[in-house]
């Protein structure tokens, strides 16, 4: 085994000088740098002054650590070189094995599917590195492997100290939370290799930048030559702590979240052959491919083997048997040679990342090995990988090629970025979204006092006032915290704020919907007359191609964490109404069809607009009566707000200047005069996933206080006018709104708004109007006591007027309402005596058949 | 300097030419001067009709490597790709070394050196353009005569240069008479609406001539014809690979723009050319196996029939009206002053046809010619300001579908691209209204909502039946909606959608109140009542001299495009106005009442060719406002829901 400190030239007996410009390395757009090989698609990286016949030869190539079962020359082959590392030829001997030696390394073709021997022109490649590169390095260590700046050696060991020593203690990574966060992080994680025996090690980049700058540059522009010399590293150390561990074969380092690039959209010439991360969505997957990766050839006549390895996507097929020198003698036998596993995925740009009016770029990924099947069509991904760029063939005959090359990632880490959804977490996405500056200018707008207005205000500007309405929605925006009861039995608790907003047509209630569907990165927007149940929970369907069957969520799953807003509410059938229940309270879904059984998150808010029944709001009405929604449904909202005219001089004065300036402005001008929509779509990001407001003592008694003074209110008349529901939504409303502060704790201010919103909406829709007091129990019983007060005084009345006439059984229902009217004081409704009659039916006293009545015997 | 034949014919000349000179030179702008060179030629006189337009003259009538023009829409935009900017090249016999320029080429010259220094990667983005959808036929004709008078004297660009050739006439090739037989794909694409009503008619159920016909070449016989994609069934012209050097994020999806570019059609672009000559390769090649058929089929095409435009210089469009200059109006301000001064009067010319058209009714003519004018000039958060719906109910359907049908007519007269969606319910299920990702073939299939900015589309409620529509049909409806409503289409990209603003004119004619939403109810009220309705409306269409027709076509587009602004003085009175009309009765006027009065009083300004509204047009739109109303009072709609 050969020391780390060996270096990868010395064994050729030649020192030579690092060809590769150092200082251009750094600072050159890697395009440039690399223009000498555009089409080295994972050409080795050769040493500088390697003749072309010292390229090992595919036949006696063989493994760094397999057995020597083949001879090789030895001398020729560099041990310690990352050009040697993880070749396919060391197959698995039966033996019992343990360490390094023993393990059969695996070939890595991600890092270089397609080999290639490029004769290196020396002369053409500018020398004028040469200074910088013997600077940079001390003497005795100039050795770098060629096209690179990299020193094997000094690489490695800069690895090994990386995976010793970084600890992160600031790490929140759902991974890492079962081990301990002062102890170096990948030594742990090593630990968990020799445990568990998935020989992977996945390391952030991040750490790696910010434990060592250089190295991390290192890895992102040379990641072929860099990534095995990592790998080498890593099972040095792994084999010297675990040297009795055995793994499948050996350890692979998979670096991921390279800072390069972000945005498929950004990827340019420059990117090629380098480490990058981007996000994307898989939207196609295909069959395994199984790629040769050496080929057996057998001779006819003597049986003679002969392995060939492909280079560049060609075996080259011995000509002559070696043994009997029969020429063109030797066939391939297909199931001795070696293959692996490959697929191609594409990925498409995630629609945050477009730019408004274009199409989503798309991109081709390749997998390998235990890479192949990881993702799904319609996976949100982070791909680290390198990228490649060949160029086309217009005809594999004719040297004349097509002047566009073909782009490929090869791909060397995926990381599902919905995958921490289930845990409850915000994306990872989410929250490097923010550049420092931008946090600054929100935690600035967050500090103004009327932070709260101003935000409100920018809220929908083109429609004008219901100031209140907007504001309850800003709230419904930032969510409440959320909480987690589920130790002591309670479950969760709904952090989010659903609003209803009824009222006449016309009064914009749609646009109010359609501006927070735009708002919202994960809105959805339907209509209750265009929705089923099964469009807004989830269906079972086939997919057609594989015949699987797969669970196609619907609008409420697909809004979790975000808010679905339903037009036309009133306007929606029972029975998908009922699925609401569920979502609005408990926040989850729960499905039992076609054999699949199971419970989804819908943690959304409902953003809900409502007709009244005639057309007109009928404010001699309740709300119930007026829009004819159930009253358990309506318990669920935690505001419900009235868009009413409000018909009055004033304010029509305000709206017809709102709208003219509406039509003449210059989009310049308005800009100007609010906060602009990203902005604002920032804003609430941040808050969200930043900021989760605790309740302070003093805000507790608060709120206390207002659920004691609002259930004393009803008290006095009889009639209750909170729930514990109303103590919940108060709860919500006050942390949004401490979150609209930027604050970690809620204060009394924050209940102080929450308690005026709250009866702000209360004072519209829970009003009786035949008395003109708040009533709770219209929402939560569907009817106002008062109402019901009457109800049982008009069965009352008609009980007796049927106990005093017991002698005709059987009476006629005009002649019975005709007289009970006669005998009342007050006016009796039709629709009031029909209640009264049924009530009396269900306590069996009669029986309705049709038009007459018969008294029970 | 290259003289003029030159730069047309010869443009990769004029390119290598400067690529040449910037070598020896350290200069590295040479691109700059290329497009610079190429804007400033075309600048002069006139100079840009001496380009042949792709949309014109059929392709095999066209010199490889010259300068073309397009008129087109951008209908899907392709992955970025990255070629070689510059290259060296080796002679096999001696060796020596040149190097060459890639840029606006397609195919490297042969003996490449790939291991060469001096190979520079640059990347270029591909659009795939499509001529502009539901394009009245005035306009081809009328661009295409522009062209043909200048080849009249200069018709060096042409490969042939005889004069014999009519660009109107479309050539047959000699497979016609097979695809007729072989036909058999559901959406197969009509042949144009060449002005008659039958050629509207015609899709979904087998005009079959198909637009590859138009290529002459034969080597598709096998394979199944290439769908070219267009947004509106029965178009037909050549679609276009254009290749985008620079700045290819300011392009937009929909957008509409002339391009000019050298014209590509090299044989070895197609991908399907020699397959079976590869396949043997492709297991091993990576570079190969990456692509499905249908989607190298669809990327790479043969150039015979989609060829490639590699764009030197481009001119957005704000319209595709031949009779006006392209170019942003205060551009050409000075020379349209005179036609400005007679709007009053081409007005009312323009009333009157309108009003013999909608059978003596002159509210239904002032309406429509303010439809006509409509545009969306801004959006505020959601809202679309300026979309102006029309719904014209009350057509007679006792004349069948002749009465629609002859107003479509008439309308496509005078905008220069409408398409006539007829609703009846097979159109509903069946159409593909809303573009969807095809993920297969990695491309976007268009859909009839795919349109260009301003294009009139004129939905046919007459045709509808009872009946059931399916869930596509809901889909269909739904989208028709938001389009009316928010002036956005969702186009399907099967794991999400995506929401393009569109700006379409929706007229819709109907018998009743359409079930789609409007802005904008009118009822037709027939003053007479013509026996034949079929020569009635022939013979209004017929009066109108092609001078006349003209004069219209240019103040509709004149109208739409002037400036407008309200001052303060009249933002004051309509305010009062607003208050007093809520005090004497609240529920007369509502904020969207408010809404719809200030766009009639806008387009009433624009089509008196005001730019400023006035106390004048304000009362009379209110005034044209209560009219309309008190129309639509006693079939109004009683249930109160929004629409």
């Amino acid at each position: 085994m050969s020391s780390p400190m060996s270096t990868p030239g010395g064994k050729r007996g030649r020192p030579s000088n690092p060809s590769t410009p150092a200082s251009e390395g750094a600072t050159s757009p890697p395009a440039q740098r690399r223009r000498g090989q555009p089409s080295s698609n994972g050409d080795l990286p050769l040493m500088p002054t390697s003749p072309p016949t010292d390229m090992p030869d595919p036949l006696q190539d063989t493994s760094l650590f397999s057995s020597p079962r083949r001879s090789v020359l030895p001398s020729e082959v560099d041990m310690s070189s990352p050009l040697m590392y993880g070749t396919p030829s060391s197959r698995v001997d039966g033996t019992p094995r343990s360490g390094a030696r023993g393990t059969p390394a695996r070939q890595r073709p991600d890092l270089g599917s397609v080999r290639k021997s490029k004769q290196v022109d020396l002369q053409s490649e500018p020398s004028a590195a040469d200074g910088a590169a013997a600077a940079e390095q001390p003497a005795g260590q100039r050795l770098v492997i060629w096209g690179t700046d990299v020193n094997v050696a000094t690489c490695k060991e800069k690895f090994q100290r990386f995976l010793q020593r970084f600890i992160d203690p600031s790490s929140k990574e759902d991974e890492n939370s079962c081990l301990d966060l002062n102890e170096p992080l990948y030594m742990q994680k090593l630990e968990e290799i020799s445990i568990v025996g998935d020989p992977v090690l996945n390391i952030n980049c991040g750490h790696v930048s910010s434990f060592d700058a250089e190295l991390y540059r290192q890895l992102v522009c040379y990641p072929q030559e860099v990534i095995p010399t990592f790998d080498m590293a890593v099972n040095e150390l792994f084999f010297e702590r675990f040297p009795d561990s055995i793994l499948e074969h050996q350890i692979q380092v998979r670096p991921y979240n390279a800072l390069k690039t972000r945005n498929m959209r950004s990827l340019n010439p420059e990117d090629i052959d380098q480490l990058i991360t981007i996000s994307g969505m898989v939207i196609r997957t295909s069959q395994l491919i199984p790629e040769m990766q050496e080929a057996f050839f057998q001779c006819a006549v003597c049986a003679f083997s002969a392995r060939v390895e492909v280079d560049r996507g060609r075996i080259a097929e011995p000509a002559v048997c070696r043994n009997c020198n029969t020429t063109h003698s030797l066939a391939l036998i297909h199931n001795r040679s070696m293959f692996s596993d490959k697929q191609m995925v594409k990925i498409q740009e995630s629609p945050e990342d477009m730019p408004a009016g274009q199409t989503p770029h798309t991109t081709v990924v390749y997998a390998h090995n235990d890479l192949v099947d990881k993702v799904q069509p319609g996976d949100r991904i982070n791909i680290t990988g390198i990228y490649r760029a060949v160029p086309m063939r217009v005809n594999p005959r004719q040297s004349n090629v097509k002047s566009v090359y073909k782009t490929h990632i090869d791909v060397i880490h995926f990381r599902k970025t919905d995958e921490k959804r289930l845990h409850g977490q915000d994306d990872e996405n989410e929250q490097r979204l923010f550049t420092e500056a931008r946090v600054q200018t929100l935690r600035e707008l967050a500090a103004k006092p009327d932070v709260y207005d101003r935000l409100s205000s920018a809220l929908a500007p083109s429609i004008y006032e219901h100031e209140d309405i907007k504001k309850g929605i800003l709230l419904q925006l930032f969510g409440g915290t959320r909480k987690d009861f589920s130790q002591t039995g309670r479950g969760n608790f709904r952090a989010e704020v659903n609003i209803l907003l009824c009222g006449d047509p016309g009064t914009s209630k749609s646009q109010l919907l359609q501006y927070v569907f735009n708002l919202v990165p994960r809105g959805q927007y339907t209509s209750g007359k265009g929705s089923s149940a099964v469009g807004l929970t989830a269906y079972i369907m086939k997919d057609p191609e594989t015949r699987q069957t797969v669970l196609q969520t619907g609008a409420l799953v697909l809004s979790d964490n975000g808010i679905c807003c339903i037009d036309e509410f009133d306007k929606m059938s029972d029975s998908t109404r009922s699925v609401l229940h569920e979502v609005m309270e408990q926040q989850t879904l729960s499905i039992a069809k076609a054999g699949i059984i199971c419970q989804l998150n819908a943690r959304t808010s409902i953003l809900a607009a409502a007709n009244p029944v005639e057309s007109q709001w009928n404010p001699k009405k309740t709300t119930i009566e007026n829009i004819q929604l159930p009253h358990t449904l309506l318990s669920r909202f935690d505001l419900i707000f009235l868009m009413l005219d409000p018909q009055d001089e004033a304010y029509d004065r305000k709206l017809a200047h709102h709208l003219v300036s509406l039509y003449y402005q210059s989009e310049e001008q308005l800009e100007e005069e609010n906060l602009d929509m990203a902005v604002l779509k920032d804003f609430i990001a941040y808050a969200r996933s930043y900021i989760q407001p605790k309740l302070s003592e003093e805000a507790g008694q608060a709120l206390i206080e207002a659920y004691v003074e609002m259930r004393k209110v009803g008290s006095g008349r009889g009639m209750v006018s909170a729930y514990p529901r109303q103590l919940e939504s108060l709860i919500r409303l006050a942390e949004a709104h401490a979150k609209v502060r930027f604050s970690d704790k809620v204060e009394t201010i924050d209940v102080e708004e929450a308690k005026r919103l709250h009866r702000e909406a209360l004072k519209q829709s829970a009003t009786d109007p035949r008395t003109g007091f708040v009533d709770i129990s219209i929402l939560t019983t569907g009817m106002s006591a008062t109402a019901r007060k009457r109800k049982e005084e008009i069965t009352a009345a008609l009980k007796k007027m049927l106990q005093s006439r017991t002698k005709t059984p059987v009476m006629k229902f005009q002649q019975l309402f005709d007289d009970l009217r006669g005998q009342s004081e007050t006016a009796i409704t039709k629709d009031q005596f029909e209640e009264a009659l049924k009530a009396l039916c269900d306590e069996d006293y009669l029986t309705i058949s049709g038009k007459t009545i018969r008294l029970a015997t | 300097m290259p003289s003029t034949n030159d730069w047309i014919n010869n443009p990769l000349g004029v390119v290598e030419e400067m690529f040449g000179a910037s070598q020896n030179s350290s200069d590295s702008g040479w691109e700059a001067k290329v497009t610079e060179f190429f804007r400033q030629r075309l600048m002069e006189k006139d100079a840009h009709t001496w380009v042949p337009s792709l949309n014109d003259v059929p392709l095999h009538y066209l010199k490889p490597n010259s300068l073309v023009k397009f008129r087109c829409l951008i209908q899907d935009m392709f992955d970025p790709e990255f070629y070689m900017g510059a290259y060296d090249t080796v002679d096999p016999s001696t060796k020596a070394k040149v190097l060459r320029c890639g840029k606006y080429k397609d195919v490297t010259e042969c003996g490449v050196d790939l291991d060469s220094a001096n190979m520079v990667t640059s990347e270029r983005q591909t659009f795939y353009c499509v001529p502009i959808p539901g394009e009245s036929p005035w306009v081809k004709e009328i661009s295409s005569c522009v062209v043909d008078c200048f080849y009249a004297s200069t018709c060096q660009a042409r490969v042939v240069p005889s004069t014999s050739y009519v660009p109107s006439r479309q050539k047959r090739s000699y497979e016609d008479d097979d695809e007729d037989d072989m036909d058999t794909q559901p959406q197969a694409q009509g042949h144009a609406h060449n002005g008659t009503p039958a050629a509207a008619e015609a899709q979904g159920n087998g005009d079959s001539k198909r637009q590859e016909t138009e290529a002459p070449s034969g080597q598709k016989a096998s394979s199944p014809p290439l769908d070219l994609n267009f947004p509106l069934p029965g178009e037909k012209g050549p679609a276009c690979l254009v290749k985008v050097y620079a700045d290819w994020d300011s392009f937009k999806l929909n957008d509409t723009m002339e391009v000019y570019g050298i014209l590509s059609v090299s044989p070895a672009l197609s991908a399907l050319s020699d397959q079976s000559d590869t396949s043997s390769s492709l297991i091993l090649d990576p570079a190969e196996c990456m692509e499905t058929a249908e989607e190298l089929r669809v990327h790479s095409p043969p150039a015979s029939l989609v060829p490639r435009l590699h764009l030197i210089h481009t001119q957005r469009l704000a319209h595709n009206n031949p009779l006006l200059p392209p170019a942003a109006l205060e551009d050409s301000a000075a020379s349209l002053a005179s036609t400005l001064g007679e709007m009053v009067s081409v007005r009312a010319e323009l009333l009157a046809y309108f009003t013999q058209l909608l059978l003596g009714d002159v509210l239904a003519a002032e309406y429509l010619l303010l439809h006509l004018i409509s545009n969306v000039y801004a959006r505020r958060d959601v809202i679309p300001l300026g979309k102006f719906t029309l719904n014209l109910s009350g057509c007679p359907a006792t004349a069948g579908p002749a009465y629609t049908e002859q107003l479509y007519c008439a309308l496509q007269q005078l905008v220069p691209s409408a398409y006539r969606l007829s609703m009846t319910l097979q159109n509903m299920n069946q159409l593909r209204l809303v573009p969807r990702k095809d993920y297969v073939a990695n491309r976007l299939l268009s859909g009839a909502l795919q349109l260009a900015a301003n294009t009139s589309l004129y939905l046919d409620e007459t045709q509808l039946e009872q009946g059931q529509l399916d869930p596509a049909g809901v889909r269909n409806i739904t989208a028709l909606g938001n389009v009316i409503s928010w002036q956005k289409v969702d186009y399907d990209f099967n794991y999400h959608q995506m929401e393009f603003p569109s700006n379409i004119n929706v007229l819709i004619a109907s018998e009743g109140r359409s079930l789609l939403p409007s802005d904008c109810h009118v009822h037709l009220q027939p003053q007479v009542t013509p026996p034949n309705m079929e020569a009635y409306l022939g013979s209004a269409l017929t009066a109108q001299s092609s001078s006349q027709l003209n004069k219209f076509r240019l103040y509709l587009t004149m109208a739409r495009t002037l400036d407008y602004s309200i001052s303060e003085e009249v933002t004051k009175a309509v305010e009062d106005d607003f208050v007093d009309m809520r005090k004497d009765d609240p529920q007369s006027i509502s904020a969207d009442d408010l809404h719809s009065l200030l766009v009639v009083a806008r387009l009433l300004c624009l089509s008196l060719g005001q730019s400023a509204l006035s106390t004048d047009a304000w009362s009379r739109a209110k005034h044209i406002e209560t009219l309309r109303k008190s129309r639509s009072e006693p079939q109004g709609c009683l249930n109160g829901n929004e629409p």
